[in-house]
């Protein structure tokens, strides 16, 4: 017995052993995964081509003009031109939105998620804002178009900057409101409480307890509807965004911003004997809008670990 | 209806005469809450039925019965912070002091200033030790920082976590074990003087030495504030109460969901002694609940 | 034992200005959260009120006169809706054909096979991708796709074509095809899958045969949205899609062709500060068409992203 057990045990054991390490052969598990791995690294080469393609075209503007083609204006000869009034018009864009949409965009998920009670009409804002979301831009070009530019040409003085900055505002305002909503609703109930159990008053809680939590959440929604702003044409071009020349930069004339000009030059044929093609330029103006979403969003980024760390009490 | 109002009524002219003999002192004075036919709904839903009771100055009352049975709902009627649930109704009244809380006049902000509450979590401000205790004082109006030191101090102090912080008050509070957090919201609570402190179970999420410590905490506070604690751990309300309310859950015959009664309120030393009412026996013996 | 202080309502009613201070508030919150709603008002109004003025210049029937030359020549008053429909189906499609397999691909690949430490460095590179002007993209359709990848293989008639355009779009649609089903994919219960891993099935049966079935209104719900946003994706159509404004009915991708919206800003755009007649009123026309189509579809979605809530 003393014999025979350890014999049928060990082959048992090895039995066993056998089918917990077989090799398992799934073809279709290995074509899956590759088919989702191929899926992944495609995603990542287009968007490097997209950038390589981007930057090539543009090093020999940046070569060649320097500084001079970030002040220089929009023109017919590109071996001249800048981007100076895009980056102009692209400036007063985004102040518009830090001092309207973003305000306005707070408020409101304040009132959604502070104030508002389970009513009809709440209801229904929080369905509008939700499709506004889904709402293509250049329809905010139609209403900019009508309202900004028509209506409220006293104070706008038509196809201006500062309708465009209106349009924009009210483009990324749902946005806006929607992921302040989110981080306002990710602020502990208790934290509430506590400031409520103490005397505080709802706009006290709100302003010292859930906005100081919900900050982080909050400045990354915006920063990042600012990027998306500022890389918007498509409203633009129909509240009249110049696109030929423009002499002078003002508040209250014409006005391009720097998506436009990568539009215009785009389209626009080479000059004989241009050392530099509107693709080169469009290029650059390109590189330039890119490196200034990738700086909102980095932005963004540090903008949350910072507050995070401060939350945690780290 | 009338009947078990009446019933109720009768059994509050008990507690008073019952009380009489040994505590005249309190009963010569006016309540500072008298809970009046109270019912809280949440929609539809009735959570609290028919309770009547007076909460007495100085004094201890404890809240205890199964989950489910209203306790807390009712606790959190008494500063209004049912206002922050969507569906929550009141009908009957709460007097404070003789005035009705729900009177639409009343500001609840100002309910909860005089009332204070602490929580079943230690909810600590993401901030430090200081600005936890100073954030009500400086609600009120208090800004000059003498004074606020002195309010802290004394709010440490009187939460008895003044020694063990006292170095470190720009530290933040989340910092802090759950046992001292939880006296330092006792602390952020006393700190605006309020007349009453709720407490919702303010030891469930502590260990039993932190627990020790909060009701030592509450004997030596009691001399100065009157305190109501919903708590589902009858030792406690033993331990630490003057007077219990027992709450239990009747179910509705036509659908499932519980309503709370408030079944016997009286002093803590009868209700775990000789109670009146079979299901307080019931429950303050471990048979039910 | 001191006398109890009898109190009035008047002691309870709190300090005034902090009250009145908190009815402030409380007006100024509530008036920016209605501003949303005068917004979709003004939005209606303006296509609705534009759409009007346009149809009594070219009463409806004329947009869909087949007896009619097919095209879309605004200067000649023939606007031909079947041309930017095709257009604007033609686009979608090709861009669909690159999101899906992409978008739906990465997604799966983000939630169920990778590490945490891939996806702390893929999401970022996603979000990039998201992040991208479409001008940029309608820049990279118009100057690589065009020239350095349709040309070359298909050998189209013109270099600038609806293929390229489609592609184009198709790239910026990617990540919110991956954004959304992957929502759907975390959604769906871990223990589903420990369920399937349990009776033994190996990870690409419990990936194709459980996961996937349980987050299916998701993936409709990306499928919709992203339809949408191809639909209402505006620079690249109109930078690389080939036509400047007008242009013969296309029926190939390989031909130049003109979506809704490439429509719509050629014709706020090009006609010189004309902002009168026919050419100009069309695009509010084009505007409402596209905004209730977006709309439709927006609603469609949202409604499988909400099963897919109720669900789990």
């Amino acid at each position: 017995m003393a014999l025979v057990s350890p014999t049928v045990r060990s082959s048992t054991q090895e039995q066993v052993r056998q089918g917990l390490t077989r090799r398992d052969r799934n073809v279709a598990g290995l074509v899956l995964q590759v088919l989702l791995l191929l899926a992944v690294l495609t995603t990542l080469l287009i968007l490097f081509t997209l950038v390589i393609r981007l930057v090539t075209p543009a090093v020999p503007v940046f070569r060649e003009r320097g500084f001079g083609f970030l002040t220089g204006t929009i023109g017919s000869d590109p071996d001249k031109v800048g981007i100076w009034p895009g980056l102009y018009g692209s400036f007063f864009i985004g102040l518009g939105i830090v001092l309207i949409g973003i305000p306005l965009g707070i408020a409101a998920a304040i009132y959604l998620e502070e104030y508002a009670h389970d009513s009809r009409l709440n209801r229904f804002i929080v369905v509008n804002i939700r499709n506004l979301a889904g709402v293509p831009a250049v329809i905010y070009g139609v209403l900019g178009l009508t309202i900004f530019v028509g209506w409220l040409d006293p104070i706008t003085q038509g196809k201006t900057v500062i309708a465009a900055a209106l349009t924009l505002a009210v483009l990324v305002l749902p946005i806006i409101i929607i992921t302040a909503s989110e981080a306002i609703r990710a602020v502990p109930q208790g934290l509430r409480d506590a400031g409520y159990g103490v005397g505080a008053s709802r706009w006290e809680v709100t302003r010292d307890h859930v906005l100081p939590y919900a900050a982080p959440g909050i400045l990354t929604g915006t920063v990042l509807s600012l990027a998306r702003a500022l890389g918007e044409a498509a409203p633009l071009i129909l509240i009249g965004a110049i696109t030929g020349l423009l002499p002078r930069t003002s508040l209250d004339g014409a006005f391009t911003a720097l998506p436009m000009t990568i539009y215009s030059w785009s389209s626009k044929a080479d000059v004989p004997g241009s050392v530099l093609g509107f693709e080169n330029v469009a290029a650059a103006a390109g590189v330039v809008l890119l490196l200034l979403v990738l700086f909102f969003n980095i932005i963004a980024v540090v903008l949350r670990n910072k507050y995070e760390k401060k939350r945690t009490g780290t | 209806m009338t009947t078990v109002t009446d019933q109720t009524t009768q059994m509050r002219q008990e507690i008073q005469v019952s009380d009489a003999a040994e505590d005249h002192v309190h009963e010569t004075q006016h309540p500072v809450f008298e809970v009046i036919d109270l019912n809280v709904f949440y929609g539809a839903f009735l959570a609290v039925k028919d309770a009547n009771l007076s909460i007495r100055q100085h004094e201890i009352t404890a809240f205890i019965g199964p989950s489910g049975c209203g306790k807390t709902t009712m606790l959190r009627c008494f500063n209004r912070m049912n206002d922050f649930i969507e569906t929550a109704r009141v009908e009957g009244s709460i007097k404070y002091h003789g005035v009705d809380l729900y009177d639409p006049a009343v500001n609840s902000t100002e309910v909860r200033r005089r009332i204070g509450m602490v929580f079943q979590k230690p909810n600590p401000f993401p901030k430090s030790i200081y600005d936890n205790v100073a954030y009500g004082p400086r609600l009120s109006g208090i800004k000059k920082k003498g004074e606020l030191d002195e309010v802290v101090e004394r709010s440490l102090k009187g939460a008895a976590l003044w020694d063990e912080v006292k170095d470190r008050l720009k530290a933040s509070g989340l910092g802090l074990s759950g046992g001292q957090q939880q006296r330092l919201c006792i602390a952020r609570a006393i700190a605006v003087d309020p007349e009453v402190i709720l407490m919702d179970e303010p030891c469930s999420a502590l260990d039993p030495i932190a627990t020790a410590r909060i009701e030592d905490l509450m004997q030596e506070i009691k001399s100065k504030y009157t305190i109501i604690i919903v708590t589902h751990n009858m030792q406690q309300a033993a331990r630490v109460s003057d007077r219990t309310a027992f709450f239990t859950t009747e179910v509705n015959p036509d659908s499932d969901r519980r309503t709370g009664r408030l079944v016997e309120f009286d002093r803590t030393k009868k209700m775990f002694s000789n109670p009146n009412d079979e299901r307080t026996e019931q429950y303050v013996t471990g048979r039910f609940g | 034992m001191s006398a109890l202080p009898s109190l009035t309502i008047a002691d309870l009613q709190g300090d005034r200005k902090r009250r009145n201070k908190e009815a402030r508030m409380k007006v100024v919150f509530r008036i920016a959260a209605m501003l949303s709603i005068v917004i979709s008002a003004l939005i209606v109004f303006t296509l609705v009120r534009g759409a009007i003025d346009f149809l009594r210049l070219v009463p409806i029937g004329d947009l869909i006169d087949s007896a009619k030359v097919p095209g879309w020549f605004p200067r000649r008053e023939r606007f031909d809706l079947p041309t930017v429909l095709l257009g604007s189906v033609i686009m979608g499609s090709i861009a669909m054909v690159v999101a899906v397999p992409f978008g739906l691909g990465t997604a799966i690949f983000l939630s169920e096979y990778a590490s945490p430490r891939t996806r702390k460095v893929l999401k970022p590179v996603i979000e990039v991708l998201a992040g991208m002007p479409s001008v940029v993209v309608g820049y990279f359709a118009l100057k690589f796709i065009a020239p350095d990848i349709v040309q070359p293989i298909f050998s189209p008639d013109k270099v600038q074509n609806m293929l390229a355009a489609g592609m184009g779009i198709g790239i910026l649609i990617i990540p919110i095809m991956a954004s959304v089903s992957e929502d759907a994919l975390s959604a769906v219960p871990s223990s589903l899958r420990e369920a399937s891993y349990g009776v033994g099935a190996r990870k690409s049966s419990t990936v194709a045969k459980v996961v996937l079935p349980a987050a299916v209104s998701g993936i409709v719900a990306a499928f919709i949205i992203a339809v949408s946003r191809a639909i209402g994706e505006t620079m690249v159509a109109t930078m690389a899609g080939g036509l400047d404004g007008s242009g013969a009915r296309a029926t190939s991708p390989l031909d130049p062709g003109l979506s809704i919206t490439a429509a719509l800003t050629n014709a706020a755009g090009g006609t010189d500060g004309v902002n009168s007649g026919a050419p100009y009123q069309v695009l509010f026309f084009l505007g409402l068409l596209l905004f209730a189509l977006t709309m439709i579809l927006n609603l469609i979605g949202d409604r499988f992203v909400r099963r897919v809530r109720q669900k789990y």
